[in-house]
């Protein structure tokens, strides 16, 4: 059978002749299948369109020893879509002809389109306009129902909150402590070689301590949280979008508001604040101890310089923004988990529009911070 | 005639579960083999197995007469270019659409040029009952019946001797059911398939399969045709094929009344 004798690779052949009646005729034998032809295609296609332009040619097709729906495809190709007058047809392999013959006609690939790039753009503006408008719709549904939670807290996702605030915060203490030693160290190191030129060594706590409390720390963190436990929201409610699973729970008449987007705002505003204070604190330790080998403070000395260097409502600004950013990255994530749509590719843009935009976001809001909070904190006493 | 599929000493084990002891089977060209077992009997996994997705704790995998298990990459790869697979959920690539899901394959081989995959791809459509116009849809938009034919086009699309089918028709209508198992059947006659498939589904079995390979206590007790199966004394045999869905499978195709009374 087939398979058996598919071992032995037989060549497709081609033989010009003439018949009885002096014709020209084409013999067609050896094997027309895919094994045989996967290497030469091109060239066979090539030579039965040449032989097919001569009209009252005589194919025998009736030596063929193996033949597959390419193979026929290749040779009803190469004829121009109909079979030719005269035609000679193994009786078992009638079958591979008879369903290509319905298929003469042929019309699905899209049409071009010349206006596609400015039907593009076009798409992209209100693309991000709906994007507004869905973030907005969102924040809207939060509050909603965390207004009907307030009546009923009892009821409310607790069990939820504290879960994601240990995947959130708890798990995240190791990257964002190794981060923000290494930033503190490397800050230290550069302002110690500028700082030592002026004589001006004992500044470095003002320096580090302003720097790092009042902006690093936070952008840090917020930054790193973004990457780990955003991309992470947005690509699991995207996966339990593809899954059905979020349509599960709307028919079971469980709000995901409430379920699972709730619960991440809110771990997010709790355990931001208070990695940021994790994220400087440890910064501060890498650069005292940097400043202890460049320039000779004790980290001693450095610590118990920095409440004289930093006001105290620099600490409470940082938390501000801790639970601001928190909750600006839980919001954004969940925002394009919800719009992705059933397939892989969809999961896979979803989540790198999620950190993109959620970093964007954090940086944005910072620069405001900026302004708004320009004289707060920042004159020493 | 050599065997297309030759497992000979299988043995599986997860931890210090054994799934298979000493398994062997053997299928023949031409020949349609349904795996039955009851839930957890390692149909899957011998499958899986037989497909080089596995790797068996002990035992060879022959499939074309090649071990899967050992060989070099090229030459399984070749292998895999002559046996198409239908999985279970269809596992159609959800980010292409209809079309480039069943030309992927014939693309992959660079021997074609787009106008030929355009009609090969139109030609699939056909076979397995599909209107062209979906041809552009994006496998999210498709319905489960559909889904099963379009991933059987696409296992078509490079004309396998060997298909592998894994619960065909689960998931499915009895409508459906029945126009699929029909597609199948009338496909396997004219291209001499040789189909291997993993089905609970009794009258999918009993119209398609020639031979029925029995898993249960971790080898195949039976290896037979539906007659030969059903003359076994097992608890497994006696409930999946002598219980009231059984017989009543076996009935609508008239073969029940026959059986039983050879088997008294
Ligand atoms: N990766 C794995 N690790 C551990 N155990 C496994 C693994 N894969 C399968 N098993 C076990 O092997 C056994 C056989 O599984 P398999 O999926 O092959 O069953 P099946 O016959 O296909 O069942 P069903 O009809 O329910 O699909 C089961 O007990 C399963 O728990
Ligand atoms: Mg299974």
């Amino acid at each position: 059978m087939q398979a058996a004798s598919a071992q032995a690779v037989l060549d497709p052949e081609v033989t010009e002749g003439r018949t009885g009646d002096g014709a020209p005729a084409v013999t067609l034998a050896g094997a027309w299948d895919i094994r045989a032809l996967e290497a030469r295609a091109r060239m066979l296609t090539a030579r039965l369109r040449l032989l097919s332009t001569e009209s009252g040619r005589h194919w025998d097709l009736s030596r063929i020893q193996r033949l597959d729906h390419i193979g026929a495809l290749l040779i009803w190709r190469a004829w121009g879509k109909r079979r030719p007058g005269r035609l000679a047809l193994a009786p078992e392999h009638e079958v591979f002809f008879s369903n290509l013959d319905s298929t003469a006609d042929a019309a699905s690939v899209a049409p071009f389109d010349p206006l596609g790039p400015v039907r593009g753009l076009g798409a992209r503006m209100l693309h991000t306009r709906e994007h507004l408008l869905g973030m907005a719709e969102l924040i809207g549904q939060i509050l909603i129902d965390s207004l009907s939670l307030m009546r009923r807290p009892l009821r409310g996702p607790w069990r939820e909150i504290s879960a994601s605030v240990f995947r959130v915060g708890t798990q995240a203490l190791g990257i964002t402590a190794l981060v923000g030693f290494l930033i503190g160290v490397v800050l230290s190191y550069l302002s110690a070689e500028q700082l030592k030129a002026f004589g001006a060594n004992i500044f470095i706590i003002n320096l580090l301590g302003m720097g790092i409390i009042r902006e690093l720390g936070p952008v840090i963190a917020a930054v790193l949280v973004a990457g780990r436990s955003g991309s992470a929201i947005t690509a699991q409610l995207g996966v339990m979008r593809v899954t059905e699973e979020l349509d599960a729970l709307s028919v079971m008449g469980i709000p995901h508001t409430v379920r699972l987007i709730l619960p991440k705002i809110v771990a997010l505003a709790i355990a931001m604040p208070l990695l940021i204070l994790w994220t400087s604190g440890i910064a501060l330790i890498g650069g005292a101890i940097a400043a202890s080998t460049q320039l000779g403070i004790s980290v001693n000395s450095f610590m118990s310089g920095l409440p004289a260097a930093v006001p105290t409502v620099n600490l409470w600004l940082a938390m501000g923004k801790g639970i601001v950013f928190g909750a600006l990255i839980a919001l954004v994530a969940c925002h394009f988990g919800l719009r992705v749509q059933p397939n892989t590719e969809s999961l896979g843009i979803g989540t790198t529009n999620s950190v993109v935009t959620s970093i964007t976001a954090v940086i944005i809001a910072d620069a405001i911070f900026a302004v708004i909070f320009s004289d707060v904190g920042i004159s020493l006493s | 005639m050599n065997p297309i599929i030759e497992v000979t000493g299988l043995w599986t084990r997860f931890g210090d579960h054994i799934v298979h002891q000493d398994l062997n089977l053997t299928v023949m060209p031409g020949e349609v083999v349904s795996l039955v077992g009851g839930s957890g009997s390692g149909k899957t996994t011998l499958m899986r197995q037989i497909l080089g997705l596995e790797q068996p704790t002990r035992g060879t995998v022959k499939v074309f007469g090649i071990p899967l298990h050992g060989s070099n990459a090229r030459m399984v790869q070749k292998i895999r270019k002559r046996w198409g697979v239908l999985f279970q959920q269809g596992a159609l690539y959800s980010a292409l659409s209809v079309f480039d899901n069943i030309a992927l394959p014939l693309r992959e081989l660079r021997a074609f040029d787009e106008d030929f995959v355009h009609d090969m791809v139109m030609l699939k459509l056909d076979m397995v009952d599909i209107e062209r116009r979906h041809a552009l849809k994006m496998p999210a938009d498709l319905s489960g019946g559909m889904i099963k034919r379009i991933a059987l086009a696409r296992a078509l699309v490079l004309e396998p001797e060997l298909v592998f089918l894994d619960e065909p028709t689960a998931g499915l209508d009895p409508d459906r059911s029945e126009s699929f198992v029909k597609l199948i059947r009338s496909l396997r006659r004219k291209l001499k398939l040789t189909v291997v498939m993993v089905t609970h589904d009794l009258d999918t079995l009993v119209s398609l399969a020639d031979k029925i390979a029995v898993l249960a206590e971790q080898k195949l007790i039976v290896y037979g045709t539906l007659k030969e199966a059903i003359a076994v004394e097992h608890p497994f045999i006696l409930n999946f094929f002598l219980g009231e869905r059984g017989l009543r499978a076996l009935s609508a195709v008239g073969a029940s009344v026959k059986l039983l009374s050879d088997k008294n």
